[in-house]
């Protein structure tokens, strides 16, 4: 057989050359649906009434990471008729802008939480959290009860804001210096409420 | 989008398709030399490649779909700016505030504009409004008697009131029972309606600090014996010397003050200057074990009922409020089952 009579030959025995029109070809989705919306409005600016989490709001945060509560739970209304009549008006990019990384999942073992903020009140989460078949018999969602044990010390918290200030949430001087007092022995349990409670309030 | 931004989509798409059509057609004739179904010439381990060029019918499906994505990216939103023929689109994306949002989709209903989630809403609006009206209009006691709303009205609850108040609407620790006769807020119906729409927020002070470990206990067993309990009678008479902080919300009887008398104040409901529960009358919202009695005194409680003005709206509200209503009233409609 002569050599080379394929022209595919050449990608086919040329790993590099492969590897560079693989990515090529995969990259373009990412290039379309991507990279426009970084540089967008629509994507960047904050819905009117959106504040930075407080420290309290922020440690909460991380414990419903730390958990994997996104696992089982999402944070994102879509926009059709029976996800607005169920969990209030659908989410929108401005609400995310200083999500880091945001947490809007995609499966839903439990409901979605994003407009959970003032849906309940600090005592049912509480009971819930610490045992959701006291409230809802027939839930499935474990319970949380070492939440109501572990005592915050804000050592990292003033650091964690940092960090966010650095990727553009505008948080001031006096917050940073306050964050270490304002969760200092407070419980996980009222750090994650603090959290579940501004979930979805900023779009008034 | 900005004209770049939007060119580049344009492009990028354009430029795939156009790209997937051409490696097509150039695969559809033969460059290899070799005949179909038979041996490209190389073989490693003794797997060797024949010739098997893309199947016929495949090759149709996939010309096929290029020429649908023309199409439909000429009827819909997929290159940049390009609205598409159809105008359609799923929602208002931009918005920053709900006033802009509620704006923008009655708008978009009025124009007949093609946004997804509002045409869902006005054909929701066309079907259901007429029966939410007609229910509005009924006058509470015949609203009650009609089997349809209630049964509106007890799915809204169950899905959103039972998560608290519990499916049998009997309520629970800190979460009032709904079906005795027992009202913190009132049991008139504006009263109910009233208590859905714009909440209730309640508070009992923490008075740890101010009556001290004796003073608790002391305090505690007063207010047990207030409902006939048996109790220390020397305990509950240095109790009934403090219950002086307690009265001027629970009324020197220790009978309450109920919030009847609140008005709707703008969004919101006036707030009491003072109103307590009801101490004498052995129901208990936060358990009635010396235990519990003695917590409520010393951490205080806080009660809040959310408002669901904004959440359900009002149509809905008034079905579950009628619904409240309704078992609060007869105890055979208690069983939710039924």
């Amino acid at each position: 057989m002569s050599q080379m009579t394929n022209k595919h030959e050449l990608l086919e025995k040329n790993v590099g050359l492969l590897a560079i029109f693989t990515i090529l070809a995969i990259s373009i989705g990412g290039l379309v649906e991507i990279t426009p919306l970084i540089f967008q409005k629509d994507t960047t600016e904050p819905v009117d009434g959106l504040k930075p989490y407080t420290a309290l709001q922020l440690e909460g945060r991380d414990i419903y990471i730390r958990e994997g509560c996104n696992n089982c739970h999402s944070q994102m209304i879509r926009p059709f008729r029976a996800e607005v009549e169920r969990y209030g008006h659908y989410s929108v990019a401005g609400e995310s802008v200083w999500e880091h990384p945001f947490l809007w999942g995609s499966k839903r073992t439990g409901p979605d939480l994003a407009r959970v903020g003032g849906r309940y009140s600090d005592a049912w989460h509480r009971v819930h959290l610490i045992d959701p078949r006291a409230v809802v018999p027939e839930s499935n969602m474990p319970g949380f009860p070492w939440l109501e044990d572990n005592i915050l010390d804000g050592k990292l918290t003033a650091k964690k804001m940092e960090i966010f200030r650095k990727f553009g949430v505008p948080y001031t001087d006096e917050d940073i210096a306050g964050a270490k007092a304002s969760v200092q022995g407070k419980t996980e349990m009222e750090a994650l409420i603090a959290y579940l409670q501004s979930l979805g309030t900023a779009l008034k | 989008m900005s004209s770049f931004w939007s060119a580049w989509v344009a492009i990028l798409s354009l430029g795939t398709i156009f790209g997937c059509l051409a490696i097509l057609l150039w695969n559809l004739k033969n460059y290899t030399h070799v005949k179909e179904g038979e041996s490209m010439g190389h073989e490693f381990d003794g797997i060797e490649e024949i010739n098997n060029p893309l199947p016929r019918w495949w090759t149709y499906m996939f010309l096929a779909c290029i020429v649908w994505s023309f199409f439909y990216l000429l009827m819909f939103p997929g290159l940049g700016n390009w609205e598409g023929l159809l105008g359609w689109k799923s929602s208002n994306q931009g918005i920053k505030n709900l006033a802009e949002s509620r704006q923008l989709m009655e708008q978009n209903i009025e124009n007949d504009k093609y946004v997804h989630l509002d045409q869902q809403v006005k054909y929701a609006r066309e079907k259901f409004d007429p029966i939410f009206e007609a229910y509005a209009k009924l006058p509470i006691e015949k609203l009650i008697q009609d089997d349809k709303a209630m049964n509106v009205g007890k799915r809204l609850y169950l899905q959103n009131c039972s998560q608290c108040h519990a499916s049998d609407a009997k309520g629970g620790n800190g979460f009032p029972n709904l079906t005795d006769a027992d009202w913190i807020h009132g049991g008139s119906f504006d009263k109910i309606k009233e208590t859905l729409l714009y909440g209730r927020n309640n508070q009992m002070m923490a008075l740890g600090a101010a009556l001290g470990d004796d003073g608790v206990k002391e305090v505690t067993a007063y207010v047990l014996s207030l409902s006939g309990r048996t109790v220390d009678d020397d305990l509950a008479a240095k109790g009934k010397a403090k219950f002086a902080v307690c009265s001027a919300c629970h009324g020197s009887d220790g009978k309450g003050a109920l919030a009847n008398n609140l008005k709707v104040v703008g969004k919101g409901l006036e707030k009491p200057a003072t109103m307590g529960l009801n101490l004498t009358d052995n129901v208990w919202l936060y358990g009635g074990s010396e235990r519990a009695v003695e917590e409520t005194i010393r951490y205080g409680r806080m009660g809040v009922m959310p408002a669901w003005k904004d959440i359900l709206g009002e149509q809905k509200v008034h079905l579950v409020s009628a619904y409240i209503y309704s078992i609060s009233r007869q105890d055979d409609k208690l069983a939710l089952n039924n």
